[in-house]
């Protein structure tokens, strides 16, 4: 019922974006509608210049924006079973599945990295929303569950990052299962008495969000970020009348107690390595920017 | 007046036609009661033939099916001394999740679930069995009374979903729900859970994390209806038929994955038909369940737990 809209919306998006881009080229800022010179832009994080509109950022790109010097350790995940319903609405999901792997390069829609931010351990388990909307199947419950592992393994802090319209439809009742499966791997983490945050990007939606997203010891997020269990069309079929201004927003929700913060993308790595270092009785050293974007830093 | 669905469109006409006859003879017409004897049993027959290869979609219209049993009729016949309990000590006590005390077979239980209503009025006051926050957060209140008790836990799972709407986004609907489906996994006593109706999605996960997971016969459990499914990966809530197909939501399709534990059978014709015997079966059921369970260590009890739901999905359909 609840994935609606999430499906829909980022299809559109997608139109809009483009993987690669000439030096020469502007993007439109969806929020405030000014072009931005592409360069500018990946220098600004891709946060809109004029508006601080946050746009969506890649797995890789994300990951190098967190951990010192942009660089960190890429997990190696366990094998799942490939279309296990032998899914096929007006194509194959085996299809869908190559298709995904083709256009991201990545098996499937989660990365499992360990680096240091500001000094400190950490293990993200990082959503790649380009991977069919990030959605959340047999293999991204897999990631969770294995990031949950190192974490324990190496006492690092556990940062989980979704961008995610929800479960993964093609997988069925077992994209349905990856919701207790992520809690009882978070849950691990806080029984070993580490931290789990959640780092909510735009989207958390759906049974991402109504699982593990929502179980942090902290919850930052993004702003603008939507977050929220049932799409927003779904509400508004529902109950038929408009939705509040904001709503479902980062800040909403910030309102509404359900998020600690909201951060600006250039500040996060300074953020979560102070609040990493005073749950875990640390004194954090300085947090190393990533080089600019295109250059050779991130996952082996 | 008994409810039929499309597909038993040819029965609803014989025991139309049973009816009728019944009404015109007085009891002693040997004719007409022979007559009715035969159409009974053509009937019965096209019952058997009929339910004994539902389509996922028919059994999706089953296991919506107004008259099936709900929550209330379980509770009427599963448990004695049914003390119902109410709210989550915060906001207000959400209708669509009951629950409370009781004995099962003499032993004093936690039993809650999801409960549709079974008329206009009900089903507005239960709101159709699609919980809020403060349904999740009941429900957590009551796992933890248990726990404190040592009682076992036994939800009754029937939902289209969680409620979307915007209230229910205010006051935390994700979170509500994350913590119930927690609150299952860290429980130390055994929950049972059984699906008696509509699985559907995250609203009905919160309940049945469980130790052991029942479905009856022809209930579905799914992650999305499949007339949502159909609307988005079909972009037409008019493939709902395939996309049923395609979701493997049945109860052999799901115990096939790994995912359920055990079918109950029900009668011909669905639960509605034989209220009786499927409360039968399911407490017979539920009671094999819980002597499985007795004399566990509460850690034992949350391990089996959490190891099952690990293991789920590492291998694909096992037919
Ligand atoms: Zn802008």
């Amino acid at each position: 019922m609840s994935w609606l809209t999430n499906f829909v919306r980022p299809k559109i998006r997608a139109l809009v974006r483009k993987a690669e881009v000439p030096d020469n080229l502007w993007d439109k800022c969806g929020a405030c509608g000014q072009m931005i010179f592409h360069r500018e832009l990946e220098a600004n994080l891709r946060v809109c210049p004029h508006c601080g509109h946050h746009m969506r950022v890649g797995v890789k790109r994300r990951l190098e924006l967190l951990f010192d010097g942009g660089t960190y350790e890429r997990a190696e995940l366990p094998a799942v079973p490939l279309d296990p319903l032998r899914f096929r609405d007006r194509k194959k999901y085996t299809e869908r599945l190559k298709e995904a792997q083709a256009k991201t390069d990545e098996q499937d829609a989660i990365v499992v990295a360990s680096g240091t931010i500001g000094g400190l351990k950490v293990v993200a388990a990082a959503f790649n929303f380009d991977f069919m909307g990030g959605s959340m199947g047999v293999a991204v419950g897999e990631g969770l569950v294995k990031a949950a592992e190192i974490a324990v393994r190496d006492r690092a802090a556990m940062i989980a990052i979704p961008a995610s319209g929800g479960a993964r439809m093609q997988e069925g009742i077992l994209s349905l299962m990856q919701m207790p499966r992520s809690v009882i791997a978070v849950d691990r983490v806080k029984e070993a008495g580490l931290p789990f945050i959640v780092l909510l990007t735009d989207p958390t939606t759906g049974g991402v969000s109504a699982s593990f997203a929502m179980l942090g010891d902290i919850h930052i997020s993004e702003p603008g970020a939507v977050i929220g269990f049932a799409g927003a069309r779904v509400i508004e079929e529902t109950i038929r009348e408009k939705l509040p201004e904001g709503f479902q927003r980062a800040e909403y929700l910030l309102d509404h107690g359900i998020v600690d913060l909201v951060v600006a993308r250039k500040d996060l790595p300074a953020e979560l390595a102070r609040i990493i270092g005073l749950l875990t009785r640390q004194m954090p050293g300085a947090v190393v920017p990533a080089p600019l974007a295109g250059g050779n830093s991130g996952g082996k | 007046m008994a409810t039929f669905l499309d597909f038993e469109k040819p029965i609803a006409e014989l025991e139309g036609k049973i009816a009728e006859l019944r009404h015109l003879s007085d009891g002693d017409d040997m004719n007409i009661a022979e007559e009715v004897a035969k159409l009974q049993g053509k009937a019965e027959r096209m019952l058997r033939q009929t339910y004994g290869k539902l389509t996922a979609w028919q059994k999706t219209q089953v296991a919506r099916h107004p008259e099936r049993p709900h929550f209330i009729d379980y509770v009427a016949g599963l448990v004695t001394d049914y003390v119902p309990l109410a709210g989550d000590r915060n906001f207000a006590d959400d209708k669509a999740i009951l629950g409370g005390l009781a004995r099962f077979r003499g032993q004093p239980v936690v039993i809650m679930g999801h409960e549709k209503g079974a008329d206009t009025t009900s089903r507005m006051r239960h709101n159709f069995g699609m919980a809020k926050p403060e349904g999740y957060r009941k429900a957590i209140r009551l796992m933890e009374l248990a726990e404190r008790f040592q009682l076992p836990v036994i939800t009754l799972v029937d939902t289209p979903g969680a409620f979307p709407g915007v209230e229910a986004e205010a006051r935390g609907q994700a979170e509500a729900i994350a913590r119930s489906i927690e609150a299952c996994l860290k429980l130390q006593v055994p929950l049972i859970s059984a699906i008696i109706g509509e699985g559907g999605s995250g609203g009905a996960i919160a309940l049945a994390a469980a130790n052991h997971i029942i479905m009856l016969e022809h209930s579905v459990y799914s992650v999305i209806s499949p007339e949502g499914c159909a609307s988005i990966l079909w972009r037409s809530g008019e493939q709902a038929r395939d996309a049923a197909e395609a979701l493997k939501l049945t109860s052999e399709d799901l115990r096939s994955l790994g995912v359920i534990d055990e079918i109950v059978a029900e009668p011909l014709g669905g639960a509605h038909r034989g209220k009786p015997q499927i409360i039968d079966g399911l407490s017979e059921a539920i009671d094999r369940a819980l002597q499985r369970f007795s004399g566990m260590s509460g850690l034992d009890i949350r391990d089996q737990r959490r190891d099952k739901f690990l293991e789920m999905g590492r291998q694909g359909l096992s037919s």
